[in-house]
């Protein structure tokens, strides 16, 4: 199907969002702006003619020195009439694009991993937090001005998760509760 | 009785005793069942499995069951890439194997950090734990590997007990 | 009379652990045996290759994207080369097309052999391992034969396949397709009637139809779930329409439902390598016409000048593609393999995304053992067939 149809269907079902068709070797693609990335999923998930109901893949690419810098890419597929489709979400290094969990839950995950690898911010997701790299790495790797080769030596033990005060009290509470009962 | 300047390790011709020390004895029953700790992170760890499956069978060579706990183990064949938040649940599973035991590190990632010289994996485990013997390969043949066990036998019967 | 003090357990299913198939750690909390929740925790095994894959040329990214699904491994550069070849617009001859296809199934058969071998261990048949990686070691064998390495052959290459294949080829391959059924039919035979086997996999980890598709959960889960996509038939891509296979599908949606498709297709896939096999020549074409990707023979190089310079270009600083992106899927035995691929005109990719089917069912997951005992969660996290370096990558 032709980007153009989809903009067209599109545009009878959601309201003043600014569509772009975009140019691909293989998929249809459009450019969707963030604020009506969620009204659009749901139109492209529900409508009978487009029944997008499966969400392949969320990923994201850095195109540094252009601005917006980064664009996130949704890769949608419809079984039931055999299409494919590309989303793209243009976004700012401190820009928020919303998240599309609430429309097909696999969306969770792969948009953690964005957060992780890109830094863009999902607005809405419920556990936006590292995924691929450790809790408490600085720095989102996939960046384009981030490098390939870091020198940072090796941790080879894990941060305490109590102080010695709470380990204590934890010993003497566990100490009485045993003799109670 | 045997007449001075026989050598005294050894058959004695006239009497049933075989003679050696003790830490011949221990060193030679610690190599002969070297028993390793799963520790398989990743395409390593197929190979690993495919020695000990039935072709490159390890257990020939005293290797018989490998351990799930790293308490009831002996060895631990670090077969895979290990990445940077891996390597605090490696240590941890390291200072728990009880002595004597000894690692092998398998394949180049865990030697050396392999293809992938970048932000996430370790370059070479031997920052995280002291490594016996490396196997080089991207897998290694699980004949390698089997190399490089005897290897280690080898070691271990020269060492100290 | 003390009153029964009740509360939940947390166990940590820790990054080493015998039953998870790799580095994957599950913080379970437990009532009793029951699972009432289920944190999993991936990034043991990250490894950056599609950082590392921006500083390398694109034919040189195909070792590195190999070890991503490391069970599959030639599905995963299979669908880098059909992307890379979609961006630069090429078109492959019908016998490099058949020998992928060759490929293909052959991988499908090891990586379901693998899973076959792992799961039935894990749920307590252990010498199933060996019956497969007895099998498997004769696939092992026809990938030596191929390319000279067991498991990372890196034989299909960006522009066709590394060289032609070698003599003894046929005799191989025919001679494991020969054996093969019979063996399929042994192993079947200790597991689809086997009560202990039906027992613990049959009600277990329902995944239904919708939620399949909700989760993005595609491949064998879904198709056990009554689904019947399959990228082979509704996107086809190599000489798949050619061929005459059928792709089972079942509607329970349980781990049982799950191990009878992926049964059903190792069987296809020997249907598939049977016909492909008859109709590969044992020598001629193996890779396209396109001087600038693919270097021309070695006699010419040495006598030709032209040739010469072309060899040069191509191991010097590679072909470049035009800008531009491409998403390419294949059925992978996972699954929805595919790779989306970003270029900016030079010899180097800006950008390199492998979908991650095992990514997804992990994520599933702490739903699908939600309710079950942990005795389920070893059952499931097998019968997704979770490959942790394609999680990671």
């Amino acid at each position: 199907m032709d980007a153009l149809v989809i903009i067209d269907t599109l545009r009878a079902l959601v309201a003043d969002v600014a569509y772009e068709p975009g140019t691909s070797v293989d998929a249809t693609t459009i450019y969707v702006p963030a604020d009506g990335l969620v009204a659009t999923c749901l139109a492209l998930r529900d409508t009978e003619s487009l029944r997008f109901t499966v969400l392949v893949e969320v990923t994201a690419a850095d195109y540094l020195p252009r601005d917006p810098r980064f664009e996130v890419v949704y890769h949608l597929l419809s079984i039931p009439h055999r299409l494919r489709l590309r989303l793209k979400v243009r976004a700012g290094a401190s820009d928020a694009v919303p998240t599309v969990q609430g429309v097909w839950p696999a969306a969770g995950w792969l948009e953690r991993e964005v957060w992780d690898m890109f830094g863009v911010v999902f607005d809405g997701h419920p556990d936006l937090r590292r995924l691929l790299m450790p809790e408490d790495w600085e720095g989102h790797p996939q960046r384009k001005d981030y490098p390939v080769q870091i020198r940072k030596t090796v941790q080879t033990y894990e941060p305490l998760q109590v102080t010695q005060e709470e380990f204590r009290a934890n010993l003497e509470r566990d100490r009485t509760r045993r003799t109670t009962h | 009785m045997t007449s001075p300047g026989v050598h005294d390790h050894g058959l004695d011709p006239e009497l049933p005793i075989l003679t050696t020390t003790v830490e011949r004895v221990v060193q030679w029953a610690r190599q002969s069942a070297i028993w390793p700790a799963q520790f398989g992170l990743a395409c390593c760890a197929i190979e690993m499995m495919a020695m000990a499956a039935s072709r490159y069978d390890i257990a020939r060579f005293g290797a018989e069951v490998f351990r799930g706990s790293p308490r009831q183990s002996d060895l631990m064949i670090v077969a895979g890439r290990l990445s940077r938040k891996m390597a605090p649940a490696m240590r941890r599973v390291y200072d728990q194997m009880p002595d004597p035991k000894w690692v092998i590190s398998m394949g180049a990632c865990a030697s050396v950090g392999g293809v992938f010289d970048n932000y996430a994996i370790v370059q070479g485990v031997d920052q995280v734990v002291p490594v016996d013997v490396y196997v080089p390969g991207c897998p290694p043949r699980p004949e390698s590997l089997i190399y490089g066990i005897v290897q280690l036998q080898q070691k271990i019967s020269r060492s100290r007990a | 009379m003390a009153e029964l003090r009740t509360e939940t357990m947390t166990v940590n299913m820790g990054p080493q652990h015998p039953s998870t198939h790799g580095v994957l750690r599950l913080v379970l909390e437990l009532d009793g045996e029951i699972v009432h929740s289920a944190n999993p925790t991936i990034g043991y095994l990250h490894t950056g290759i599609e950082k590392t894959a921006e500083q390398k040329t694109w034919q040189q990214v195909i070792p590195l994207v190999e070890r991503m699904d490391y069970l599959g491994a030639q599905s995963n550069s299979l669908a880098y080369a059909l992307c890379v070849e979609r961006m630069l617009g090429l078109e492959m001859p019908t016998r490099v097309q058949d020998i992928r296809v060759l490929i293909a199934e052959l991988q499908r058969l090891s990586s379901h052999l693998i899973w076959l071998g792992t799961h039935a261990m894990e749920v307590g048949a252990v010498s199933m391992l060996f019956y497969a990686i007895r099998e498997r070691e004769l696939l092992l064998n026809i990938n030596e034969l191929m390319a000279g390495f067991r498991f990372f052959p890196s034989y299909i290459r960006v522009g066709g396949l590394r060289e032609d294949l070698p003599r003894g080829f046929h005799d191989a391959v025919n001679a494991f397709l020969t054996r093969f059924p019979a063996k399929l039919d042994e192993y079947e035979g200790l597991l689809t009637k086997n009560d202990i086997y039906r027992r613990r996999t049959e009600g277990v980890g329902i995944v239904s139809h919708d939620d399949a598709l909700a989760w993005g959960l595609l491949g064998p889960i879904a198709r056990a779930a009554g689904s019947d996509y399959d990228v082979r038939k509704y996107f086809p891509y190599l000489t798949y329409p050619s061929y005459d296979f059928n792709v089972p599908t079942a509607t329970e949606g349980d781990v049982y439902a799950r191990y009878r498709v992926r049964i059903q297709e190792m069987r296809e896939s020997v249907k598939i390598c049977m016909q492909a096999i008859k109709r590969i020549t044992p020598t001629g074409a193996f890779a396209c016409d396109d001087r600038r990707v693919v270097p021309p023979p070695k006699d010419k190089v040495y006598t030709e000048m032209e040739a010469l310079i072309q060899h040069f270009l191509i191991y010097s600083q590679g072909f470049t593609v035009p800008a531009g992106d491409a998403y390419v899927p294949i059925e992978g035995p996972r699954g929805e393999h595919g790779v989306y691929v970003v270029s900016d005109g030079s010899n180097r990719p800006w950008r390199v995304k492998m979908r991650a089917p095992s990514l997804l069912a992990i994520q599933a997951l702490s739903t699908v053992i939600q309710g079950g005992l942990i005795a389920d969660v070893v059952a499931v996290i097998g019968s997704n067939d979770v490959v942790m370096g394609d999680c990671d990558r």
